[in-house]
């Protein structure tokens, strides 16, 4: 294992400690839990954003705290859901009265947690509800499976449902916008590498020389299959193929596109990869209102990439466009 | 069989024991068709556990259930984390404030952990999870009991089926937790939960000598 790291036990708090320092001007750190919220938190009368889960894919979820999007983010060790008790804590070290909305990846460990922080809340008489974010099309969502995995598409419900929320919406109203959000975004991802867990110190699974694996998770779950190496522009069409056939574009419709790095792959690969998805959506008549192409949930040092299409209306399209000043979002 | 507030205390340091002796194998199943932190997060959970029932155990044994639930919750993550605490917590629900239990006891509150872990993880027999050994032993303790078998030849039934369980684990495809990603590729691979779960009981019986 080759990591620029001190003790793996301490990877996840000295890495809060260090956006603190880094972004004094938009969040703080609640004592003694690895919990970042907005530096002016609570604000009074908004509904808040919580949102978090395991480390290790940074900038999510800290760096989308402020203005316009998260107003808490907790963080688990590398991969792990972070256990009731921060949720807890950034439930009430953020709620203003209007109510708290947790926005979840679809793991069955992080539901867990969430709910019984939300019940926990709920006994102190916090209003807390919660989504559940499933984009990822790799996995069949079935009664058989614990469905759909939530991947980058996320960063799209933090945008949309905190520009909701700033607008002075209800609880129920953030709700219903970001669940609007997540029936309408689909993503599918694909890795080069496998990336390492400091604590376990080893790869838990491998890619020879000439493979990828094609629907990878964002913690080096198995995929739909491996396959040998191929160009861009095929990898790329195979990732929309599978979105499109779940996402049911119509012509005329628009969308907005994130192209996201899983840590190690350059910028200028991300952008050949864009250049193709928007081809093939021009090409069905798609018209692409937003791109957005960078790292904003990536997986340890894994190399690959996902694409997220989400399908607007004239709400979200407000919304995608409203302020939002955060570490690792900036929308002016 | 009765067992006093201390000897619950001594059999919850000694499954804690056992899961620390077993870390590296729990995590190496579980990195098959998990995510590979089964057995280091059992292990951080009971660590945890051990240093918080030495410093206040509680009054009964209800309370010590339920002070080792919640350490569980708050130390463990994942989905282990709420499942063994929600476990414990029930079980300390319905032990309430006796101060001693016998096998009669330890089947209610057995059968108030299973009630407890099928609601949190939402899971049913033959799902590839931890219910795959609990429910199989509950089923075994209870048929034990009912056929007038001592407690201890009780707690074997209810280990032997919890073992059964987990070797049950490796014919089906998992339906819950990250291995369900794997669909059938999750055959022939056996269950972390459900293996920690027949462990924890496994240390149950040995301890009871009665």
């Amino acid at each position: 294992m080759k990591k620029l790291i001190n003790q793996p036990e301490n990877v996840v708090e000295e890495m809060i400690e260090g956006i603190v320092l880094a972004h004094p001007e938009y969040v703080r750190k609640l004592k003694e839990f690895n919990v970042l919220v907005r530096k002016n938190s609570p604000i009074t009368g908004k509904v808040a954003l919580v949102s978090g889960g395991g480390s290790g894919h940074e900038p999510s979820h800290g760096g989308y705290v402020g203005k316009g999007m998260l107003d808490g983010a907790v963080a688990g060790d590398v991969f792990t859901s972070p256990t009731p008790d921060p949720i807890y804590e950034a439930i009430k070290a953020v709620d203003g009265g209007a109510g708290v909305l947790l926005i979840v990846k679809n793991y069955t460990g992080d539901i867990m947690n969430f709910e019984m922080a939300k019940e926990m809340a709920e006994m102190e008489l916090i209003k807390v509800d919660y989504v559940v974010v499933n984009d990822d099309v790799a996995v069949e969502n079935s009664t058989y499976t614990a469905g759909r995995r939530g991947i980058a598409g996320t960063v799209f419900v933090h945008k949309i449902a905190g520009a909701k929320a700033e607008t002075g919406a209800t609880l129920e109203e953030v709700k219903e916008t970001a669940q609007k959000v997540i029936d309408n975004v689909r993503s599918m991802g694909m890795a080069l590498t496998p990336c390492i867990v400091p604590a376990a110190g080893k790869a838990n699974f491998t890619l020879g020389e000439n493979e990828m694996e094609i629907g990878m998770g964002i913690h080096g779950e198995p995929g739909t299959h491996k396959d040998t190496l191929k160009t861009a522009d095929e990898v790329t069409e195979h990732l929309v193929c599978k979105i499109l056939e779940d996402l049911k574009l119509k012509d005329g419709e628009e969308v907005a596109v994130m192209v996201n790095g899983l840590a190690s792959t350059p910028l200028m690969e991300l952008y050949i990869v864009n250049k193709k998805v928007n081809e093939i959506l021009w090409e069905k008549g798609i018209k692409v209102y937003k791109t957005l192409v960078g790292e904003f949930m990536t997986s340890l040092e894994m190399a690959g990439c996902s694409v997220s299409i989400l399908k607007l209306d004239k709400e979200l399209k407000t919304l995608l466009d409203a302020t939002a000043d955060t570490p690792a979002f900036k929308s002016l | 069989m009765s067992i006093n507030r201390a000897k619950v205390i001594e059999i919850i340091n000694k499954i804690a024991d056992r899961i620390e002796e077993n870390k590296l194998y729990l995590t190496e199943l579980d990195a098959v068709i998990g995510d590979g932190d089964h057995g280091l997060n059992m292990s951080k959970g009971f660590h945890a556990v051990r240093e918080k029932l030495k410093e206040d155990a509680g009054n009964n044994i209800g309370d010590i259930l339920k002070k080792t639930g919640m350490t569980l919750v708050s130390n463990v993550g994942g989905a282990s984390g709420p499942l063994y605490g929600t476990a414990f917590m029930k079980a300390g629900l319905e032990a309430g404030s006796k101060e001693e239990i016998d096998v009669i006891d330890f089947e209610k509150m057995l059968t108030a952990a299973l009630d407890g872990i099928k609601m949190r993880g939402k899971a049913v027999l033959e799902d590839k999870t931890m219910v795959d050994a609990i429910e199989p032993a509950l089923y075994a303790l209870s048929k034990a009991i009912q056929l007038g078998l001592s407690s201890k030849e009780a707690l074997k039934e209810a280990v032997d089926a919890a073992y059964k369980g987990v070797e049950h684990t490796k014919a089906i495809i998992a339906r819950k937790g990250r291995a369900s990603y794997l669909a059938e590729r999750s055959i022939g691979h056996q269950d972390a939960g459900a293996t920690s779960s027949a462990l924890i009981f496994k240390t149950i019986y040995e301890e009871i000598n009665v």
